[in-house]
């Protein structure tokens, strides 16, 4: 009885030197990342290619569950509101909820899972079968050609990717209220236009994105760059990106809103 | 450090951990020679080719390539020095996102600074060295195994290096596409003017290219000489590896109790005395 108390302790004793060692090797990653992003900015052309494979390739993802978060927004927001009598504040309603969190936030999860997971998998499996090695041979710095273009890459395509995500949000809860249930379209748009601030509204939405852009793109490349060079290794890399990012998502949101609410309670 | 050595290993010692590697090693290899690394699965062959490529220090002793003593460059002096060298990977190492053509393109564009027309002109002319100049399109899950050495064969030697090292050239070759390579080493290496290291435990594959051999076992050089000195040599251990027999000075069995005494005979017999 003793002694298994005593191995569990050490257990997590164990566990939890690898973790804080793990977010030590992270941050010294991350500042290894800022010193090797000249040549990536320098070189543009190698970022903007990694745009299109973080990025555009996660439209489709976002469009669409965009469009349904949306609409399920507005049948939601309608059958509440209605309630009180203030149906006609739907526009609002959608609108605030998507650009102050659910357009940040649900698009850093889906970008996470869609694009994360794949650059893990791809520095993984690059490390894995010596990709990385030979360029570092090469006297090319694998840190500069093929980390800092997928880490600046992310933080671009994240703000761009949850304000598609908002606008298609944004038009799903009007097909739904305007389109399907009858909500005067005068009223929806304007009542939005006079509730939405574009400082405190849109840009802090902007500011999450930009920051879980750099949260969910280190925890992928380092998982990736720090993966064993096995196939386990690799896809325990891949899961550990996704939930760590989803985890980091979740806490930075609420640090975030608290830092950013006007807080005239 | 004489000039006319390009790679001189003194007396090193490495070790991963606490588990030692190599202990005391020293080797010479003179400019424009092609040297063969060989020894058994894990003797610290291919350790010794990253030790010279900088990628590891050694515990103990120095490397120096073409005068340098590898460990003590800085990074910069690191990487100028690797612009001069070049390594053939166990499995190519191809970039498989790029095609043979970027593939071989990859050093010119990232060091040389030159036009795309001249970057177009060497690729091919180093593709069809190794007779796949046809095949400059394809990616590189589209090669055989051969192909891919050869493609990798091409990239190593397109900054006409002075050092190329490689890692395990033969290994899961075919015998057509293993001869292909072996005389492909010997070829560029000649052509070029360059210094070769090959590491492998291919022993008559090796033995038809090389001017050269060293012989290590448990991080020591055992046994070296021309292939001719290698072929008459008596050495037990050289001579169970040229000869590929089973059990000798490297034995067959890992280290581990007697088997008597794993099985329980031991305890058995002495039972059976006893009664």
């Amino acid at each position: 009885m003793l002694d298994r108390a005593r191995r569990t302790l050490v257990r997590l004793g164990h566990n939890f030197i690898d973790n804080v060692w793990r977010v030590g090797a992270m941050t010294r990653f991350f500042f290894m990342l800022m010193v090797a992003s000249g040549t990536s900015l320098r070189r543009f052309r190698l970022v903007m290619r990694e745009v299109y494979f973080t990025g555009v390739l996660s439209l489709i993802i976002i469009v669409v569950s965009g469009l349904f978060v949306g609409m399920v927004l507005g049948l939601q927001g309608f059958e509440t509101l209605q309630t009180y009598g203030a149906q006609d504040s739907v526009g609002v309603l959608v609108a605030l909820s998507l650009l102050r969190e659910l357009g940040p936030v649900v698009a850093a999860l889906l970008f996470a899972s869609r694009a994360g997971s794949a650059i893990t998998a791809e520095i993984g499996l690059m490390k894995a079968t010596e990709q990385l090695t030979a360029m570092d041979m090469m006297a090319v710095s694998p840190m500069a050609r093929v980390i800092a273009p997928r880490f600046w890459a992310g933080v671009i395509s994240m703000p761009l990717l949850a304000a598609i995500f908002s606008a298609m949000g944004i038009f799903g809860g009007y097909l739904v209220a305007v389109v399907m249930i009858g909500v005067d379209n005068g009223t929806f748009w304007s009542q939005m236009q006079a509730a939405v601030d574009f400082r405190y509204d849109v840009m802090n939405g902007v500011v999450k994105s930009i920051v879980f852009g750099i949260a969910v793109t280190v925890i992928a490349t380092f998982e990736g760059f720090d993966a064993p060079p096995t196939a386990e290794g690799v896809s325990g890399a891949t899961t550990r990106t996704v939930v760590s990012s989803s985890l980091a998502i979740l806490s930075l949101d609420l640090v975030l809103t608290a830092l950013m609410l006007r807080g005239d309670y | 450090m004489t000039a006319e050595n390009l790679v001189e290993i003194d007396a090193v010692n490495f070790g991963y951990g606490r588990r030692p590697v190599l202990e005391g090693i020293s080797m010479r290899v003179p400019r424009g020679k092609v040297v063969a690394i060989m020894g058994g699965s894990g003797c610290g062959k291919t350790t010794l080719l990253r030790l010279i490529g900088g990628q590891l220090r050694p515990g103990k002793g120095a490397i120096r390539v073409d005068g340098k003593v590898v460990h003590e460059l800085d990074r910069e002096g690191l990487y100028a020095l690797r612009r001069r060298m070049s390594m053939l990977f166990q499995f190519g190492a191809l970039f498989t996102d790029m095609t043979v053509f970027d593939n071989v393109a990859f050093p010119l564009r990232e060091h040389a600074g030159i036009s795309e027309e001249m970057v177009r002109d060497l690729v091919l002319m180093k593709l069809e060295a190794v007779g796949l100049r046809g095949a400059h399109n394809l990616m590189p899950s589209e090669l055989s195994g051969g192909m891919a050495r050869r493609v990798a064969l091409a990239r190593a030697v397109v900054m006409d290096p002075m050092l190329v090292m490689y890692d395990e050239p033969f290994a899961g070759l075919d015998p057509i596409s293993m001869s292909v390579v072996g005389s492909l080493i010997r070829r560029l290496n000649d052509a070029l003017g360059a210094t070769s290291i090959i590491v492998t435990h291919d022993v008559v594959e090796s033995m038809q290219i090389v001017d050269y051999l060293y012989f290590v076992a448990e991080g020591r050089v055992v046994g070296e000489g021309t292939p001719q000195q290698i072929r008459e040599t008596q050495l037990p251990v050289v001579h169970q590896f040229v000869h590929g027999e089973t059990d000798g000075p490297v034995p067959f069995h890992y280290p581990a109790p007697s088997y008597d005494e794993d099985v329980g005979l031991a305890a058995a017999r002495a039972e059976a005395a006893h009664a």
